[in-house]
């Protein structure tokens, strides 16, 4: 058995007191424009999401679907970078309270340092890094011990057909919560997540330790409940990216928009 | 030193799997399976018949004397270019579909740049009777229309990728996605020594028919079967690594890499990814790699589009970094100057990739006693309009 992880932080904390409907929402930093990051975050907490995704952007996203390629693309001709965020979430912790994530590829990380990385995310409040091309044996072997001693939750993704011995691998090596990717898919498909009832199912009943998140292609208040039957939430990425591409005016329509999943 | 893969993937700091979940049940049966399946006799019995009736193999191993002549020495020509569809890349179409077969697919998909190994690919699925997709960045597929026409006369569909800057790199983070939205019906080829661990393996062991067949040819022809130079160009670097394989070992055979210089290694049009590049992450695999100081991956260029890759396969990466293989990178001129003197002293128009490995002979000290052994990867039909129209510009006297 792997040690039971030290790690806690604000994604732990929001699980220990909600346990249902949590609304993990993604999106691009540098997107639609270059110094919209904080704004961003602090309307999704106004509007009512549980939990943030800030999107490094990177040049080759390989998991994401043609709207987040999108996103990314136009955030580094914004001129977006690490540095760049960094800089803009300096003192996003002096308002936001909700748990923050950089989620994003390795390559840009591994240039940055990644104990460096680690440092600088702990110092501006950040919880959770997803890498989904951060293989989980490498992240044992050599990062784990380095995430957890920045308090930072390292979340990795789970597809329909991940075997149940690496899916316990997973769990066991996992804090914060597991995200499981609805379909086999990149991000932002058309595919009908309903006719994942089984996967989810099997997920829901194989007694992780970790809470979950469903994500990828869910993108209305439908689908939300529907994820949420089976987990402890779901997290909404490309569908967000659309409406602030839409957007006449950002506070009002992350409103409208978290509204709109949310509605009950 | 090991030079080829080991269990874990790497060679030496490079190589891996860094592939999203959606990928790993995937990546882990071809880990699970690929060496036993092509080291199955029948696949062996298969392929190796194939190799010789369909894609003509061996391919000669030609003296060739007016080009020894010029640099005062023996320089013997690997005649790929000579192979079905025109250059090397069908030694690792035609093995990866005798897999696939194997591992029970449906549906062929591969990238293509320059559109060799998306014919490569074609050509393969039509003689198996496959579905085959392409993915080809829109810019390729303006650049290199005839190659578009042959893989739809084949039967594949090619479809453009039209995200970042729409040549090969896109076109492998394409099909990378189509792989991950289709996982279990798919196989993916992959053209090149790269990708997640095991592609690097796989398509170096089906290259590796190229020094196997060196051994023996230069054996019967010299009485000796290891020459002093392996000589090969180098993009994702399959030729050179089925070039290198049977010598990595035997270090009195010096191995020789060309890179793509482009325009020149500074001018900021280049494709020359040793001296460019530092270690990072590309389509799965830890390698040398060009890019921006934030990790952003830097599009290359080069005149020939079979070089034009910002990353170098893993197994390059580390022969680079140990020293066991010698890096150059040859500019475009230099390039195009040396497909002119090989058509003219040799009867033979190479490929603009094979040109970079002929232009290096004027920078090495090669001994009049030596035997060379110079990779000549492609044919150049489907460079003819370069040829054409840069013609003015490099040779102007």
């Amino acid at each position: 058995m792997e040690t039971k992880t030290k790690v806690n932080n604000r994604i732990t904390q929001l699980f220990q007191q909600k346990k249902a409907g949590v609304l993990n929402i993604y999106f691009t930093a540098g997107f639609p424009n270059l110094e919209d990051t904080a704004q961003i975050i602090k309307s999704l907490e106004v509007a009512g999401a549980d939990m943030v995704e800030i999107g490094m952007p990177f040049s080759d996203p390989l998991a994401d679907g043609p709207t987040i390629q999108q996103s990314n693309e136009a955030a580094l001709r914004n001129g977006m970078n690490m540095k760049k965020l960094f800089e803009q979430l300096k003192d996003i912790r002096k308002e936001v309270k909700i748990p923050l994530l950089l989620m994003g590829y390795l390559n840009p990380v591994m240039q940055y340092g990644v104990e460096d990385f680690c440092k600088k995310a702990n110092e501006l409040g950040v919880d959770g890094i997803i890498l989904p091309d951060l293989p989980i044996e490498e992240y044992i072997e050599t990062y784990k011990g380095l995430f957890e001693s920045y308090n930072l939750s390292n979340i990795f993704l789970v597809a329909p057909n991940t075997s149940a011995e690496r899916l316990k691998k997973i769990d066991q090596n996992s804090s914060g919560f597991i995200y499981i990717v609805s379909t086999d898919s990149t991000t932002g498909n058309t595919k009908d997540i309903t006719q994942a009832e089984g996967y989810f199912k099997k997920i829901q009943s194989s007694g992780l330790n970790n809470p979950t998140l469903i994500g990828f292609n869910i993108n209305d208040h439908k689908s939300f409940n529907f994820a949420c039957n089976y987990a402890n939430g779901a997290i909404i990425g490309s569908a967000f990216i659309k409406a602030l591409k839409e957007a006449k005016e950002l506070k009002g329509s992350i409103s409208n928009f978290v509204s709109s999943i949310k509605k009950s | 030193m090991k030079y080829t893969v080991n269990e874990k993937g790497f060679y030496g700091n490079f190589g891996g799997a860094y592939i999203p979940e959606m990928l790993y049940p995937n990546v882990e049966e071809l880990k699970e399976k690929y060496l036993q399946i092509i080291q199955d006799r029948a696949f062996q019995d298969e392929f190796r018949s194939l190799l010789k009736d369909y894609v003509g193999r061996p391919t000669p191993l030609y003296h060739a004397k007016r080009l020894s002549e010029k640099f005062n020495t023996t320089i013997y020509l690997k005649r790929e270019d000579l192979c079905h569809t025109g250059a090397h890349k069908i030694n690792n179409t035609l093995g990866q579909i005798l897999l696939a077969k194997r591992l029970g697919k449906k549906r062929i998909i591969a990238e293509t740049g320059a559109g060799q190994h998306g014919v490569a690919t074609a050509t393969v699925c039509a003689l198996m009777g496959y579905d085959c997709i392409v993915y080809m960045g829109e810019v390729d597929m303006e650049r290199q229309k005839s190659n578009v026409e042959r893989m739809k006369m084949l039967g594949a569909q090619v479809i453009p990728a039209k995200s970042g800057s729409r040549t090969l790199k896109d076109a492998t983070n394409e099909a990378i996605r189509d792989w991950i939205n289709n996982p279990v019906d798919t196989h993916y080829i992959i053209g090149s020594v790269v990708g997640p661990h095991p592609y690097p393996d796989m398509v170096a062991r089906f290259q590796s028919v190229i020094s196997d067949e060196v051994k023996k040819q230069l054996m019967e022809k010299t009485g000796k079967e290891n020459p002093d130079y392996v000589i090969a160009c180098v993009g994702g670097g399959s030729n050179a690594a089925g070039a290198f394989y049977h010598f990595l070992d035997n270090e009195k055979v010096k191995l020789i890499a060309v890179e793509a210089a482009g325009k020149g290694v500074d001018s900021g049009y280049s494709a020359a990814t040793t001296y460019l590049g530092k270690p990072g992450i590309i389509h799965g695999s830890k390698t040398l790699l060009m890019q921006t100081e934030d990790g952003q991956v830097v599009e290359p260029h080069s005149i020939s589009a079979g070089l034009d890759y910002p990353g170098i396969g893993p197994i390059h990466a580390h022969l680079f970094e140990s020293g066991r293989a010698k890096f150059f990178s040859i500019t475009d001129e230099e390039a195009f100057k040396a497909g002119v003197m090989l058509s003219r002293l040799e009867g033979i128009i190479p490929a603009l990739e094979s040109a970079h490995a002929i232009a290096v002979l004027e920078n090495l000290n090669i001994k009049k006693s030596d035997v060379v052994v110079l990779n000549l990867s492609g044919r150049g039909d489907k460079d003819l309009m370069t040829y054409i129209t840069k013609k003015d510009e490099f040779l102007k006297d």
